[in-house]
């Protein structure tokens, strides 16, 4: 099974990244790395990334067979995605456990999803 | 051609290197390495004269190469002659038992029995579990470090321990059975070749097996049986067929009278187990040319019996299903009520797909839409959740 760790930033995350110290921002940074490292070690780790700011983002829209990237008229939106964690593990109960490992989640929270597989049992 | 017989004689070659060097660990990436050189080197050069003696040597090469790598003190050791190709059936169980041994996960025993005792690349094996191959490789490296400090031997076990250790390695092999048959598109090509692999895997057990082994009969016959059904299974856009609505005149037939002979065969000589039940069930399903010939209360019987040996939500779903076409969609529902609240029920994903079904039989179709809508939001299947709200839509 797949499960998706979505780390959202909002005004709540932003404001946890604003008081920490320099050292502790490195060690967030370097905390994340070696989760990567770790997930691959243990045999889960998909895919994982950052994201950059949503400044940079472009919406997309096709109208008439015609494709259109804009700036977006989202500028308000309090809340994106930040970075995520894809993990391949047998259960909900495993995902959550390294999702506890994300450093996001130990100051505000991270989001587990479960990813829709192409398994179809018959009925 | 070539890939069949490489899935054969990596297995073998395996065997021999590790019942010659000892080290499980490191004789198995040599292996691996020999298979990528055959793979690159055959199609260009041609098959060698033999095949075996070929990977043998590579393999043994390669194995020197890799331990000096690791350290100095390997470097002046001189290569051993090649072993004999001495192959012996019990080899391949006990590389099979190896791969599938108790201290390791699951998904463990299916990335190293895929690629140990199935001949598999580690591309190969990534492609097929939809998983980037350094994370099949990692899977794997631990599985063996595991099996190492575990202190497992490639060996066979007392007779006692074989017939325990066989029950994991029939789970396993359906697990990887059941990855590649449950794909009904987009990735389906790379994961049959789990349901061939896990089919290639069983027929071996079997043929290693005295003719007691009721339960390793069982598997290939529910192995067999449910892959008679593949083609019907699914339709061309990937959308599931349930089984009572399957063109019957798609089931392969030759698999059918195979998995119908097998099961016979041991259900008449052989202890009765669950995967026999199970096997017997599909035996039944297969032998209905339209889906209203169906021998219910044989099935319905046969779930009891299943229910006894080995219980599981899926089983008493079934049972329920079973039950309601025997004794109607009401008696069911209110069977359905009574286990419910059961915890190992309570959310169980097929549970409002199930009572769905029954009220759909009943004739309440506005409740049955609610909970086909249900079931289509608890499940983890894109495949099934497509279904069972196209079948919401139909009751509108």
């Amino acid at each position: 099974m797949k499960y998706l760790i979505l780390i959202q930033s909002n005004p709540r995350t932003l404001e946890v990244w604003e008081q920490m110290t320099e050292e502790q921002r490195i060690a967030f940074g370097r905390a994340h790395r070696e989760l990567d490292a770790e997930m691959l070690r243990a045999g889960v780790h998909v895919a994982s990334a950052g994201l950059a700011d949503p400044s940079l983002a472009r919406w997309v829209s096709v109208r008439d067979g015609e494709a259109i990237a804009s700036d977006g008229p989202f500028a308000e939106v309090k809340e994106h995605l930040a970075g995520f964690y894809l993990i391949d593990c047998p259960n909900m109960q495993e995902a959550v456990a390294w999702a506890a490992k994300v450093p996001d989640a130990v100051n505000t929270e991270v989001e587990v999803r479960p990813v829709l597989d192409m398994s179809g049992g018959e009925f | 051609m070539q890939e069949d017989l490489l899935r054969a004689l990596v297995p073998q070659v395996l065997a021999v290197v590790v019942r010659r060097y000892g080290d499980f660990d490191t004789c198995e990436d040599a292996v691996q390495e020999a298979l990528l050189a055959a793979i690159t080197q055959w199609p260009a050069e041609g098959v060698p004269d033999n095949p075996r003696g070929w990977l043998i040597t590579v393999a043994s090469r390669r194995r020197i190469e890799l331990l000096r790598s690791d350290t100095a003190r390997w470097r002046r050791e001189a290569l051993p002659p090649d072993p004999a190709p001495d192959v012996r059936g019990d080899d391949e169980l006990a590389l099979l038992l190896l791969c599938c041994h108790p201290c390791l996960t699951a998904v463990s025993q299916v990335a190293l029995t895929l690629r140990a005792a199935g001949g598999l690349t580690t591309a190969e094996v990534a492609r097929a579990l939809l998983i980037p191959q350094a994370t099949v490789g990692q899977r794997i490296s631990r599985a063996k470090q595991r099996i190492r400090a575990s202190g497992a031997r490639f060996a066979m076990p007392t007779a006692d321990e074989l017939r325990a250790r066989l029950t994991g390695v029939r789970q396993t092999l359906y697990l990887i059975f059941n990855e590649g048959h449950t794909a009904s598109s987009g990735a389906r090509l790379h994961r049959a070749e789990l349901t061939t692999e896990a089919l290639r895997l069983t027929r071996q057990l079997r043929s290693l097996r005295p003719a007691d082994d009721g339960e390793t009969a069982g598997l290939l016959a529910l192995m067999l049986l449910t892959d008679a059904r593949r083609s019907a299974r699914t339709r061309e856009d990937g959308a599931l067929v349930p089984l009572a609505e399957q063109d019957r005149t798609l089931w392969d037939a030759a698999a059918i009278t195979e998995g119908v002979e097998i099961i016979t065969a041991a259900l008449r000589t052989c202890r009765l187990g669950p995967l026999q039940i199970q096997a017997a069930i599909a035996a039944i399903h297969s032998e209905a040319a339209r889906p209203e010939l169906t021998d219910w209360p044989q099935i319905q019987i046969l779930y009891a019996m299943l229910h006894a040996l080995s219980p599981s939500p899926m089983v008493t779903l079934n049972g329920i299903v079973a039950g309601a076409m025997v004794d109607g969609p009401v008696a069911a529902l209110g069977e359905l009520a009574r286990v419910a609240d059961d915890p190992a029920l309570a959310g169980h994903h097929r549970v409002p797909a199930v009572r769905a079904h029954l009220l759909e039989m009943a004739g309440d179709l506005p409740a049955a839409r609610e909970q086909y809508r249900t079931a289509a939001r608890h499940t983890l299947s894109l495949p099934e959740r497509q279904y069972l709200q196209s079948r919401a839509a139909r009751l509108t």
